[in-house]
């Protein structure tokens, strides 16, 4: 039922077409159906909470059939993990689906439709990824999901920036699935099932034995590594940013990026067989959160900053998985989830109040807005990892994960990135929400839906945060571990303060102090030239060997063809005489080698 | 007189009617050759009927001769027709359907 009514509301939106046009009642149905999506997946969550983390497949039917059995199955298969992300992606899917209804209040009715037609495609479609029983079928809907991103970055598609943000969203993700692909076919090919369980079991068991399983996962990770925005896949996501601000909170910070870490850790049994593989995880992971951290601390965007926050955090979970601690990649996957659709909000309705996107233009909000800064500042402390909110833990768990996997180096990565969290969030924080006003705005209050919408997740967020803070800490980290990172985080929050509050430092003087990082990551580490000059050489080399060949070799096999038949006709041509006698002729010699060749035979 | 002696005729006049149609000039004589030929045909019918006491090569001849008479009439027409029009009856200079 959680699937189908995300479903039901994508049909009824996108099929008929007046429903569609009307706009405000598609956003309502949309809105309706995933209410009962969310209350249908806690129902479920409520129930199956006695179910330990097990291997319990629920409902599966059998698809493709082939000799020897079906090939493939298709069905949910509910478990503790994707329990809680399903009412993950229902709860930020339906919050952000009512924030849309104010922050896009102004679009025509159909392209709003539109929207919602594509938002409950994608909530369909995230879903049924959570809760597949196998490979293939996770791979339909991963591409679903990818789709979806697709179309609703490009939302706005009259604009040549968010058009050309979705092809490139699409193409640098599409590099990552063809890993993916390869990878499930190889599986399926040494193993005959695309299945979970079996597979699980075998793995687990330690009677799976198939050749080259380290080629086959590291090409599995490889969709991991495009959809979950991981180095150096990563730079689609900062340009996916052109979408609508509400479809950057749901898709690229809460629910799709997460697909990745989410398949990871769904596989793991399967990744824990090959160690050097998980050692590359977490070194990538680690590396991806730093890179990403020093680019957002000089970005000035602030959705661009929130995205390469995201890019970062993935890092984090990337990096448990890899340290082995899937459990902790998926506990930080659900908070983050919930506090970063919270900041992406929260920056939709500062978008909102300054009409700009630029932080270094924004100010004074927190005065305006109390309630909306301090939901705000919520979300950036479980970013920065204070305590007692959600990132905190989920954090504390990442790294002493990583920690205990004597990944020193990563480790080292990973706190410098904590560090550099409190610092860029706080730098936004305080230029957007203190700092001093710029210019007159007539200051429109942001309407109630969306300030509704922030504040529920402010309070989850608290919520989560201190159930979290209350349960027996059962963590086997060293005991200074909380308290160094705590006391990072202040130290960037303080460093934040220093620079962009107080003015005790001058933030150019620091720039200049660390002038090659600073150089490097203006220019985002050249990987989007370097990204960009490979898709032009490749791309066009390919296609201007390919033009080659169809102007010359196919065209050239056509022509040529046509050109035969034009000549060959003209000489026919000159057998028809027109004369009686001549065709008498021809027909008299045919009966005479007829008579001989029956002679003869 | 053996059946092949009527046969070894009908053949020599086929050959000389087909001769006479690849080679004749004129429409005319075309005409006269393909006479020629279905005669040709009509001794081997009787021939054969006579032959094997079977009537039936009789009535095939009444019919081939009725048609030739017709096929006559109606090619000596055409002869006239394309006389009024092209002023020859010449076949070489009939190639209107030269490709």
């Amino acid at each position: 039922m959680v699937l189908a009514l995300p479903f039901a509301s994508f049909l009824a939106i996108g099929l008929i077409r007046p429903l569609r046009r009307s706009g405000r009642p598609a956003a309502a149905i949309s809105i309706v159906a995933m209410a009962g999506a969310l209350v249908g997946a806690s129902l479920m969550a409520w129930e199956s909470i006695p179910v330990s983390r097990g291997l319990n497949p629920s409902v599966v039917w059998t698809w493709l059939p082939a000799d020897g059995g079906p090939m493939a199955s298709v069905g949910v298969w509910v478990d503790g993990m994707a329990m809680q992300m399903c009412v993950l992606v229902t709860l930020i899917s339906l919050l952000v689906q009512i924030y849309s209804w104010s922050y896009l209040a102004d679009e025509p009715p159909p392209s709003l439709g539109r929207y919602y037609a594509y938002q409950s495609l994608f909530a369909f479609s995230m879903l049924g990824l959570v809760l597949s029983p196998g490979f293939l079928q996770m791979f339909v809907f991963w591409e679903l999901v990818g789709l979806c991103s697709y179309l609703l970055i490009g939302y706005w598609y009259d604009r040549p920036s968010a058009a050309r943000a979705a092809v490139k969203a699409f193409w640098i993700t599409k590099l990552g699935d063809l890993g993916f692909v390869a990878g499930i076919v190889m599986l399926w090919a040494a193993t005959g099932t695309f299945d979970f369980f079996p597979l699980f079991s075998a793995a687990e068991s330690g009677a799976l034995h198939v050749d080259r399983l380290g080629t086959i996962m590291f090409l599995i990770y490889l969709g991991a590594v495009g959809k979950s925005a991981q180095f150096p896949l990563h730079i689609w996501l900062p340009d996916a940013m052109e979408g609508p601000t509400p479809v950057s909170a749901l898709i690229h910070a809460a629910t799709m990026v997460t697909a990745g870490v989410y398949m990871v850790a769904r596989a793991y049994p399967l990744f824990a067989l090959v160690p050097p593989l998980l050692t590359l995880i977490a070194w990538v992971g680690a590396f991806t959160a730093l890179l990403a951290a020093t680019m957002a601390c000089v970005e000035r965007d602030i959705k661009r900053v929130l995205a390469y926050s995201t890019v970062s955090q993935l890092g984090y979970m990337m990096a448990a998985n890899g340290a082995g601690d899937p459990e902790a990649a998926f506990q930080h996957l659900l908070t983050h989830g919930v506090f970063k659709a919270l900041l992406f909000l929260g920056a939709g309705i500062v978008i909102h109040h300054f009409h700009t996107n630029d932080v270094f233009r924004m100010g004074g909000l927190f005065v305006l807005r109390p309630w909306m800064g301090g939901a705000f500042l919520v979300a950036t402390l479980a970013l920065a990892g204070v305590w007692p909110l959600p990132g905190f833990f989920s954090k504390e768990a990442v790294l002493a994960a990583v920690l205990n996997a004597r990944l020193t180096v990563p480790f080292l990565m990973l706190m410098a990135t904590a560090f550099l969290t409190a610092f860029y969030m706080f730098r936004v924080v305080f230029l957007a929400f203190f700092g001093h006003r710029h210019g007159h705005h007539e200051h429109p209050r942001p309407p109630i839906a969306m300030d509704a919408v922030c504040r529920a997740l402010a309070v989850l967020t608290l919520a989560l945060g201190i159930r979290a803070a209350l349960a027996p800490h059962h963590g086997d980290a060293p005991a200074w571990l909380p308290w160094i990172s705590l006391a990072w985080a202040f130290a960037g929050i303080a460093l934040a303060w220093a620079a962009y509050q107080a003015g005790i430092i001058d933030p150019a003087r620091m720039a200049t102090a660390l002038a090659p990082i600073d150089f490097l990551a203006r220019r985002r580490y050249f990987l989007d030239a370097l990204f960009g000059a490979m898709y032009r050489l490749v791309l066009l080399g390919l296609s201007r060997v390919v033009g080659w060949v169809d102007r010359y070799v196919v065209d050239g096999v056509v022509n040529a063809l046509s050109a035969g038949a034009l000549h060959a006709g003209d000489r026919l041509r000159r057998l028809q005489s027109g004369r009686a006698q001549d065709y008498v002729y021809g027909v008299v010699l045919g009966v005479l080698l007829l008579l001989v060749w029956a002679q003869l035979r | 007189m053996a059946l092949s002696a009527y046969l070894t005729l009908a053949a020599l006049v086929f050959a000389i009617g087909l001769f006479g149609v690849l080679t004749r000039r004129n429409a005319v004589g075309i005409l006269l050759g393909i006479e020629l030929m279905l005669n040709a045909v009509n001794i081997n019918l009787v021939a054969f009927a006579r032959f094997r006491a079977d009537l039936g090569g009789l009535i095939f001849t009444l019919f081939t001769i009725a048609i030739t008479v017709a096929e006559v009439a109606v090619g000596l027409a055409i002869v006239i027709v394309i006389f009024r029009v092209r002023r020859t009856i010449e076949a070489d200079h009939l190639d209107l359907l030269r490709g």
